[in-house]
């Protein structure tokens, strides 16, 4: 049966500097259907969906909606023109009920003053009744759980008499109830005729209630398939399917005996759950998983700016604490972390302060003074050392591009001298070029005897750089595969392993 | 560092590769961006011209005695500035250690002593006092540091409240030994020439002690921005505290200590305030940590974290006092002291903050 377009995106392009996120992408929901759009992480899905908001403005293309061309200025506007998401993480007002959150922005009025509670009350009621949700209207948002607050976002969706609804990820903090019903709801919404955009990784979850798939890639359209047509994997390999060219230098680091042993590691305030790995001296340890499998995580547990609940770091046969960063750093880790410019940079303070920051003691001269003149030469040594492009040493950091402060940040952990060098997606938001050099700067490492661990959301640049990889999945280790005759298929089942 | 002379070529030069919009645009920002120093020197040549001794040395003499006695508080509150905080307890706080100096350094002999057992008034004993007074005010600092960085409190909040206790002690100790509240007065003269003594003349003002003392302030304070790990950090601190975290630094001690070595800070302007003003009162101290405060803003401290020098302090203290200086010999009245104050403060704060913005 032939059902109408509803939403048509066609030759979508979007380009930040040194990116190409999206490239000629197009995409058709047709009404009373459930679209699912996968792909890997920065493959360019929420891109897209940023763009369809207006988020993000488009450099090139066209959206219409019903045949009627579209130009969002922001989710407002799409939603007022019935286009609405429930976005993973929820955006709500959190110490507000229920009527508020559904209502924020266009309260029914009476007299165009005063707020028609009543009206909003029994609006609401209704459009629950309707979607079989059953949740107490004047409870505030704080206090429920995030299933609860997502379905009450999905009624402000359909309050707005929505056509076209994205889901993004809806089901990552669901129970298995949680997402029969989501899913339930889903249908409901179908039967009516709205057009449903559903992303998500669960491969098990799409084939089960998706009508269509497109997937993408590297910013790309790759193929839109009827479910039916597609199996799980013939996905995965749509989702990978790259070459691997040679833009990663040549490995020659030799690992040597295990030095680093991690056992057990249990997170007290997030979900990893007996994490356990040995590293070897000169080795480059991958870390692979979707995104919230507990990377990050694992990384930042190990240096100590998560709680642990239980678990053992051990570093050449000796215990290591690390309750601190500062302790960290002091038995030889150091940490390079994902959000370069929340938790790396100072962005107001030069070059040379955010090189010598972490290792000041070098500099120390009678016991309080700093010398100027040994910081300065550290900082120029790694300045050359990385090829920094800078005007100078007391240049502002955030002046610089993303690949030139990420250098710089790599130095401020040389400078410690770590045994163990924990990456946390070191290559994110960087050219090609920049990438190559952090790569190769990485090898030399692993060559000098330190060991590499290092989380990444490119698959190919784990095969590309690592010797191991371990994946994660849902908090735990999946399985551990050698980057030499690996696939990304095996690696990409595995991340799917429990989720 | 560069040649001034080739910076000054070099943006000729860049000048001239802008169009129109942008040498617009270009001025604009050049103005603005140091608007606060046009019209400060507007200001100068207005006043010199209207009032002719107001470029004279005594004058001259007089303004650099009130930047010595307005810098040090200004150098204290300039650390939790940094820290994106601020210090409102910094006024009460010299309040009340200027209250405690003047105390313990009264005359032996005057007849309204309020503790009439304490020792002879030596050089001995007024370095005693001056550590004590220190002492309370780096207590004070000590307890605003604690509550900002152990319980994540904003310093707004937590130095209000110190400020108000503060000031409940002020008033509990002026009523000690049947004092009723009386102002703290017969300071002995040793404890007034420490402070307040002829240190030379210049033209034919005296200038008093405490420039030097404030002299050594900022060289002691320079030292600890610029070249101590402590320096470091608090800079560290200010600009992104999670990144601090993650280097290593501990942001907890570091926290503390820049609100203690502020309270220190004015643990010092206490004591320099009671002789400065003959006596202490009960609301000495009132509204002190809004001038520094404004003098730090002025001098390039930004609200924003992380940014910040003594120079610029020093400047802005600077450009407060002429402002004030040539106000009163102008006879502006009090009533629209305030209202000018107030203008400046929220004209630099904009300016300010005008830097730190990103361009859409």
């Amino acid at each position: 049966m032939a059902k109408d377009v509803l939403l048509k995106m066609e030759g979508i392009t979007k380009a930040f500097p040194g990116v190409k996120a999206l490239d000629n992408v197009s995409l058709e929901v047709k009404a009373g259907t459930v679209h699912a759009l996968m792909g890997e992480n920065g493959a360019g899905k929420s891109t897209l969906m940023k763009c369809l908001f207006g988020i993000y403005a488009k450099d090139n293309g066209h959206i219409y909606l019903e045949g009627k061309e579209i130009d969002f200025k922001s989710s407002k506007e799409a939603l007022d023109n019935g286009v609405a998401m429930v976005h993973q993480e929820l955006n709500q007002a959190l110490k507000r009920n229920v009527m508020d959150n559904i209502w924020l922005g266009r309260y029914p009025t009476i007299a165009g003053i005063a707020v028609n509670e009543r009206k909003m009350r029994e609006d609401t009621e209704a459009i629950f009744k309707e979607l079989q949700i059953d949740v107490d209207v004047h409870r505030v948002m704080s206090t429920m759980p995030v299933s609860q607050r997502q379905m009450v976002e999905i009624a402000k969706a359909v309050s707005y008499n929505s056509k076209v609804i994205v889901f993004d990820e809806p089901t990552s903090s669901l129970t298995e109830e949680e997402v029969e019903h989501l899913f339930d709801i889903i249908n409901m919404l179908r039967d009516k005729g709205v057009g449903i955009i559903y992303i998500s990784h669960k491969m098990a979850e799409i084939k089960r209630i998706s009508d269509e798939i497109t997937i993408m890639r590297d910013g790309q359209w790759v193929a839109t398939r009827p479910a039916a047509e597609l199996e799980m994997n013939d996905i995965i390999r749509l989702m990978v399917g790259r070459e691997l060219t040679n833009q990663f230098p040549p490995k020659t680091n030799k690992p040597g005996e295990v030095t680093l042993k991690v056992e057990n590691l249990t997170g007290q305030y997030n979900q990893l759950k007996d994490v356990s790995f040995e590293a070897h001296k000169g080795e480059v340890l991958g870390i692979a998983g979707l995104d919230s499998s507990g990377r990050t995580e694992t990384l930042e547990s190990i240096f100590g700016i998560r709680t642990r609940k239980s678990g053992t770091i051990t570093l050449d046969g000796k215990k290591c604490l690390n309750r601190n960063a500062g302790e960290s750093i002091k038995n030889g880790f150091a940490l390079l972390t994902e959000e370069r410019r929340a938790t790396g940079i100072f962005g107001v303070l030069s070059i040379k302060d955010n090189t010598v920051i972490s290792s000041l003691k070098r500099h120390k001269r009678f016991g309080v003074y700093l010398s100027e003149k040994s910081q300065r030469e550290d900082t120029q040594y790694y300045i050359d050392a990385m090829r920094t492009k800078t005007p100078s040493q007391d240049t502002k950091i955030r002046s610089l591009s993303g690949g030139n402060q990420q250098k710089v940040i790599i130095g401020r952990w040389l400078l410690t001298e770590p045994e163990v060098l924990l990456l946390d997606e070191p290559t994110r938001g960087i050219d090609v070029g920049a990438k190559y050099e952090i790569y190769q700067l990485i090898l030399d490492l692993a060559n000098k005897g330190k060991t590499v661990l290092m989380v990444s959301s490119e698959m190919p640049e784990l095969l590309g750089v690592c010797d191991r990889i371990v994946v994660m999945s849902g908090g735990r280790v999946a399985g551990e595969v050698d980057a030499r005759n690996t696939t990304q298929e095996e690696i990409m089942t595995l991340a799917a392993k429990y989720v | 560092m560069t040649n001034p002379l080739k910076k000054v070529k070099q943006i000729g030069a860049d000048y001239k590769q802008l169009d129109e919009k942008d040498k617009k645009q270009f001025w604009v920002d050049g103005i603005l961006n140091n608007a606060l120093y046009i019209l400060m020197a507007l200001f100068v040549v207005y006043t010199a011209s209207v009032k002719p001794n107001f470029l004279t040395l005594g004058s001259f003499a007089n303004l650099i005695t009130q930047v010595a006695a307005y810098l040090p508080m200004a150098l204290g509150i300039a650390g939790c500035i940094v820290l994106t905080g601020t210090d409102l307890s910094a006024g009460r706080v010299a309040g009340l250690t200027a209250a405690v100096a003047g105390v313990l350094l009264q005359k032996t002999d005057f007849a309204n002593k309020m503790f009439q057992n304490l020792p002879e008034v030596t050089i001995g004993w007024i370095l005693v006092a001056l550590l004590t007074v220190i002492a309370i005010g780096a207590f004070v600092g000590l307890v605003n540091g604690f509550f900002v960085a152990k319980f994540s409190l904003h310093p707004f909040i937590v130095t209000l409240s110190t400020q108000l206790i503060t000031y409940g002690i002020i008033l509990w100790f002026f009523g000690l030994n049947g004092n009723n509240g009386q102002p703290i007065s017969g300071l002995d003269k040793a404890y007034k020439d420490f402070v307040g003594g002829e240190l030379f003349r210049l033209g034919n003002v005296a200038i008093p002690m405490y420039v030097l003392y404030a002299a050594i302030l900022v060289l002691v304070m320079w030292f600890i921005w610029n070249k101590t790990a402590f320096g470091k950090n608090m800079f560290a601190v200010g600009s992104n505290a999670e990144a601090a975290k993650v280097s290593g630094v501990n942001v907890f001690w570091t926290t503390v200590l820049v609100h203690t070595l502020a309270g220190a800070m004015y643990g010092y302007a206490g004591f320099v305030e009671g002789v400065r003003s003959g006596s202490v009162a009960a609301s000495t101290g009132l509204n002190a940590e809004c001038d520094a405060i404004a003098a730090c803003v002025i001098g390039g401290v930004s609200f924003v974290g992380g940014t910040g020098s003594i120079s610029g302090i020093i400047l802005g203290v600077f450009v407060l006092r002429i402002i004030f200086v040539a106000l009163t010999m102008l006879g502006v009245d009090s009533s629209s002291l305030y209202i000018i104050k107030g203008a400046i403060i929220l004209c630099a704060c904009a300016l300010d903050m005008r830097k730190y913005l990103v361009k859409k």
